[in-house]
């Protein structure tokens, strides 16, 4: 039988949940502000597809249940569009707090979907690598690992892209990318012992 | 004007129209456009989805660099929505944020840069179109009005939002791309969705999502009779152009949009070559709409396309600027 | 001079000192008992004669220690060592005055607000005692035996605002016999009380409880309306202020005038009325507000008029049967004299065109509260018929959005206080009246006054439908099948935990109440502060709602803040009463905490004129020296301060008081026996 998650909750140690996530998000995020309106939910374009809208995400995150939050699909259907944000009357940070929690749930690894981890990371392996994006490696790394059988659909549009010079076969490098490795490296140990 | 210039990695490639256009229309902009030497990528949506100080410092190697490079007005303009929200909004949290501002130069320190929050403005084209050259220069240069093009001017979210100190059009409903649209000589429409999400990298997270939006965009377009739909994002553009024909199958239906770009449209008034501002490389031809300029709109059947009903019974609140 | 009695020893002041433990407010942190001690044994040559402490000094035991005390020990000057002066100056000022010692030999020091509460070592508390009681007994040995100030009061009251608020207030001193000027800015009485259709919870209508007493106002011997006014200008002090009024021109006599209408009939200008019908209807270029009005006579809106364009038409004059059209009319300027002045300027309504994405202003179908009072009244531009904007269809579906402009720190961080009822007694007169499906989207349901609850439970009964949420958007984006032709209102229905896309015909938006536009302006003229929001501010938010910090203005109604119609007329009661009580005392008693200039030593250099926040100090062209009106001075100290030849004093505050009061602080000259204090 499956644990019950709220029970769960009332042994961990998240009464400081809350603390935690705004301290992990830049500027004062106000999460403690929240009157639940569902200005939030109501706006979010990609809320239907939601498991939890932002403001259950709220909820349940002042509640202390870590490990529902974590494991929800909501901060990886957050598009970044900051309506949210802008729309809000108590002018709390949603979506970069919904930024923290991508990464928080990184970390934690109990979302269970891992195509959107995946994108950022394979999106990010190529910034490392050559200073730039680089959409063909990305977009065929990625569909192959995460929707092999739809790679033979998407041809039409990877041609369409090639032929009308809007894709490029090879990735380019910049100069300055053994600097930018330094340079990400030092932000990257400074992170581990925030 | 002369300004640093971040590119940005779609607009070398994917969106690169945008790019050939906004350099075929440069000279007559007075704007003098200097690249950043060496920029590196901003890291979109991605990288602050997995590390935060990383994900700043990416970001933050840019801004040194431009602030390195500065000679005359501190400024760094951006085409790319997702870049210029990165650029602006890293700035701002350096000074907002001071213990995140120190441990952003510890590590461009590791590479022997530094940035001073504050010292770089960052503004994005539509913003400096507006603001800086103004529409009495714009409509000097038109020669070639695009009269009878209705136009859905489609603005994205990043580009107005959040309203970081550096609000210069409304987050909600702004109305600085139909102004521009109208001296164009176009018909700007009043489109409701202007400011509403295309999906972003959701095309490669959920594409059922990301057709989704894109649909009610297009939809939205088609519902207003827009013959066109302007863009600001190379994210924007991809996602409505390359992804319509996907979303078609998605939804068994068929739509045909055009999104085209804002320095496209532009160029096109200034009587620029099409081939030169990077026409014929949408997914979705933007042909037989532009066929139209100049000549009255029709529908297939020779009618005059009718008229929007003027509203009869109780008059209507006056309006405080904007489109009606 | 009120006699100082007691024997003086060695010239010196014998000092009473009193330390109260505030139960154990003071005393759970200050060494009370030690202090008093200390007080009396180190502070004995400064004059002190006896100390005590008690658990509560305030209380009529305590009060009774200080007058026994002042008889019996022959106290000429108390020290109190307690709470803030805010709070008990006065009770103990009484008490001495009771014993027949001069009110303001009295100081009070407050080692409570200002050490207890605030310190958290015992001993540093216990030893900033000392050193406050210290300064107050250097202190208090050059206070001066003073007399309050006696101020007239004028009769006559002015009242600013001609709504329920003002017209309440105008009727109840009216009625106790005094003369009452009521100043109105639009042609007509009545303010927004008068726009609306019902009443919650009652479902009264409005006008019809409003115009008995707008013609009560009318007819009431005592009151002089002066509608189509408003106040230039300000001058004068409590009891006495001098005000000059603008009565504009209605190009109208008023004397000939019988109010027939036949001008308005025959004008053949229609103008859209963005005042009463809230831009929803039309009026003429000349024009009464509405049929009620009081007073009855028309105005002349001369931005609109032909003549006035033209120099043309005059229909108006052609047919007025009493030729009482005079279009050589102008303003006129009025001063009165009048002792009270009761501001009751009522609200404006949230611009909510300010949240695009409610689509006010664009979408033909979304109205605001006012413009939906006005559809339904059956005065209104469509007679009381509930429709759509093109005046004919009835609408099948009706939204009602709760909260706009309101609890959102993008506009106004306050709840509106009357848009929850407002919103359910739309939703009964929709239900009512057109059978229409309607949705209320709200944060909250908040129904706290008589009635109010009940309400709600009787619009459940009618079947709205309630959704918990703040709405995201109205548009009229399709999205889904079915919502073509209708208007979506898109929320996250948060009870049910989805986002919604509700289709309707017709939105109500239920908009925030806000301070008047001009609210900043009107303050500065009555000399009175309002709040960062722009509500004029009340002398004490729990106990005091209805005066100011300037004597004499009083306030009613939502000039201070959202509130309903039943909360405006007991404000307007309130303040009445307080007028009255000014009226019937005949006199005022005032603060003789004054400045005042020494002839003498005034240069006239005039640094001290402009600076005066009460513009009470004023120039001798005779003399050469300035003056300052005692009655006016509120004795804030600023000219004291400014003045480079120290040519300002204030009693109770003057610069040997307060050199002494520092030097007391500091404990500098503890071991010497006082002197008799140095004639100021």
């Amino acid at each position: 039988m499956a644990e019950r998650s709220d029970l769960i909750e009332l042994v961990t140690e998240d009464v400081n949940l809350v603390e935690m996530v705004e301290s992990k998000t830049p500027g004062d995020a106000r999460l403690a502000m929240c009157i639940q309106c569902g200005t939030c939910g109501g706006s979010c374009p990609s809320g239907p597809d939601m498991d939890h809208t932002p403001r259950q995400i709220f909820a349940m995150l002042r509640a202390g249940f870590r490990n529902d939050v974590l494991k929800s699909n909501a901060p990886w259907y957050c598009v970044s569009c900051y309506l949210c944000t802008v729309r809000c009357p108590q002018e709390i940070r949603i979506t970069d707090l919904m930024y923290t929690l991508k990464r928080m749930s990184v970390e934690a690894g109990l979302y269970e979907d891992s195509t959107a981890p995946d994108l950022s990371g394979t999106f990010m392996d190529y910034v490392e690598r050559y200073g730039r994006s680089f959409e063909f490696g990305l977009a065929t790394r990625h569909n192959i690992r995460h929707r092999p059988l739809s790679v033979p659909g998407m041809a039409p549009l990877g041609l369409g892209m090639l032929t009308k010079g809007r894709m490029d076969l090879t990735p380019h490098h910049i100069e300055g990318v053994d600097q930018l490795r330094a340079i990400l490296q030092r932000a990257k140990q400074l992170e581990a012992v925030q | 004007m002369k300004t640093l210039f971040y590119p940005g990695c779609s607009m070398q490639r994917s969106a690169r129209p945008y790019l050939d256009s906004l350099y075929a229309i440069q000279e007559d902009l007075d704007l003098e456009l200097e690249e950043v030497e060496d920029w590196n990528c901003c890291g979109a949506t991605e990288y602050m989805s997995i590390s935060r100080l990383p994900a700043f410092s990416l970001i933050g190697r840019n801004l040194a660099l431009a602030q390195q490079q500065v000679n005359g007005d501190a400024s760094l303009l951006a085409a790319c929505s997702a870049c210029y929200l990165n650029l602006a909004k890293t700035d701002h949290y350096m000074l907002e944020d001071t213990v995140l501002g120190q441990d952003i130069n510890t590590a461009l320190e590791a590479g022997g840069l530094h940035y001073d929050p504050g010292s770089i403005e960052v503004r994005h084209l539509l913003d400096v179109i507006m603001n800086d050259i103004g529409m009495d220069r714009i409509a000097e240069l038109v020669t070639h009005p695009l009269s009878g093009l209705r136009v859905a001017a489609y603005y994205g979210c990043m580009i107005v939002r959040p309203d970081l100190d550096q609000r210069w059009d409304d987050p909600e409903y702004p109305s600085g791309l139909e102004s521009l649209m109208s001296t164009l000589g176009a018909e700007a429409i009043d489109f409701p969705l202007k400011t509403h999400c295309c999906g972003g990298h959701m095309t490669q997270i959920s594409p059922p999502t990301a057709f989704e939006l894109i649909r009610r965009l297009v939809h939205g377009a088609a519902q207003y009779e827009a013959d066109v739909l302007v863009t600001v994002c190379p994210m924007c553009q991809l996602n409505l152009d390359a992804y319509q024909v996907e979303m078609n199958k998605h939804f068994r239906t068929d739509y045909e949009i055009p999104i085209l770009f804002v320095t496209q449209l532009m160029g096109l008034a200034f009587g620029k070559d099409p081939e030169e501002l990077g026409l014929g490389r949408e997914f979705i031809d933007s042909g037989p709409a532009l066929e139209k300029i100049g000549v009255e709109t029709s529908d297939e059947s020779g009618e005059p396309r009718k008229k929007r009903k003027k509203e009869e019974g109780l008059p209507m609140p006056p309006m405080v600027g904007g489109v009606r | 001079m009120s006699t100082e009695n007691g024997r003086k020893e060695n010239g010196r002041e014998r000092i009473g000192v009193y330390v109260c433990h505030c139960g154990t407010n003071i005393a759970g942190v200050v060494d009370v008992k030690e202090v008093a001690r200390w007080s009396k044994e180190q502070l004995g040559h400064r004059g002190v004669v006896i100390a005590r402490d008690d658990k509560f000094m305030c209380s009529s035991l305590g009060q009774e220690l200080i007058e026994h005390d002042i008889k019996k020990e022959g106290l000429t000057r108390v020290v109190v060592a307690a709470c803030s002066p805010h709070l008990h100056e006065k009770t103990f000022r009484t008490a001495c005055s009771r014993a027949g010692l001069n009110p303001y030999l009295c100081e009070l020091t407050s080692i409570r607000e200002q050490v207890s509460w605030v310190t958290s070592d015992k001993k540093v508390a216990t030893e900033k005692s000392k050193a406050m009681i210290s300064g107050a007994v250097e202190r208090v040995r050059y206070h001066e035996p003073l007399d309050p100030l006696k101020v007239p009061i004028n009769e006559s009251t002015l009242i600013v605002g001609g709504g329920i608020a003002g017209i309440q207030s105008a009727l109840e001193i009216a009625n106790a016999g005094h003369p009452v000027y009521i100043v109105e800015r639009e042609p007509s009485i009545g303010g927004h009380m008068a726009q609306f259709d019902k009443t919650f919870p009652t479902l009264d209508c409005a006008a019809c409880i409003l115009t008995p007493r707008m013609s009560e106002v009318g007819t009431h011997p005592n009151i002089h309306m002066l509608t189509w006014s408003e106040v230039e200008q300000v001058d004068g002090y409590v009891g006495n202020f001098t005000v000059t009024i603008r009565q504009k021109a209605r190009y109208i006599n008023t004397d000939d005038c019988t109010g027939c209408g036949i001008c308005v009939e025959k004008c053949p200008k229609k103008v859209i009325d963005s005042e009463f019908e809230v831009g929803i209807g039309y009026r003429k270029a000349v024009y009464t507000p509405f049929a009620q009005a009081v007073p009855k006579y028309p105005v002349i809106d001369d931005e609109n008029c032909i003549y006035f364009e033209k120099g043309t038409c005059k229909a108006c004059e052609k047919f007025c049967p009493t030729n009482a059209i005079d279009f050589e009319q102008e303003d006129e300027l009025i001063t009165l004299e009048v002792g009270n002045i009761v501001l009751a300027t009522g609200f404006d309504l949230f611009d909510a065109r300010r949240i695009p994405q409610y689509g006010y202003g664009r979408l033909a179908n979304v109205f605001t509260s006012l413009e939906f009072e006005r559809m339904a009244n059956a005065a209104g531009p469509t007679e009381g018929a509930i429709v759509m904007r093109d005046g004919h269809t009835v609408p099948e579906s009706v939204g009602i959005v709760h909260c706009v402009g309101s609890r959102d720190r993008n506009y106004n961080n306050y709840c509106s206080s009357i848009c929850c009822m407002q919103s359910l007694k739309f939703a009964h007169l929709v239900s009512e009246r057109t059978g229409a499906q309607v949705y209320n989207f709200y944060i909250d349901i908040r129904t706290p006054g008589k009635d109010f609850d009940e309400f709600y439970q009787r619009v459940l009964e009618e079947e709205t439908l309630f959704v918990r949420g703040k709405v995201a958007e109205v548009t009229d984006a399709t999205r889904l099948p079915g919502e073509e032709g209708k208007l979506i209102v898109q929320v996250e229905d948060t009870l049910a935990g989805k986002q919604r896309r509700i289709p309707v015909d017709m939105v109500i938006l239920s908009a925030g109440l806000e301070p008047r536009r001009d609210a900043d302006d009107v303050a500065r003229q009555f000399g009175i502060s309002c709040s960062s929001a722009g509500w004029f501010t009340e002398k004490h938010p729990k106990l005091d709602p209805v005066a100011t910090m300037t004597e004499g203005v009083f306030i009613a109604g939502c000039v201070s803040g959202p509130k309903d119609i039943p909360a405006s007329v007991a404000q307007g009661s309130a303040a009445a009463a307080r007028v009255v009580s000014y009226i019937e005392q005949g006199e005022l008693s005032l603060e003789p905490v004054r400045a005042s200039i020494e002839e003498a030593m005034c240069s006239g250099c005039r640094i001290c004129n402009d600076l005066c926040p009460y513009n009470a100090i004023d120039f001798d062209e005779q003399l050469m020296v300035s003056e300052i009106n005692s009655a006016l001075c509120q004795g804030c100290g600023t000219c004291v301060a400014a003045c480079p030849a120290g040519a300002i004093s204030g009693t109770g505050f003057s610069d040997a008081q307060v050199l002494a009061q520092i030097e007391g602080l500091l404990m500098l000259n503890l071991e010497e026996p006082a002197v008799m204090a140095e004639p100021v």
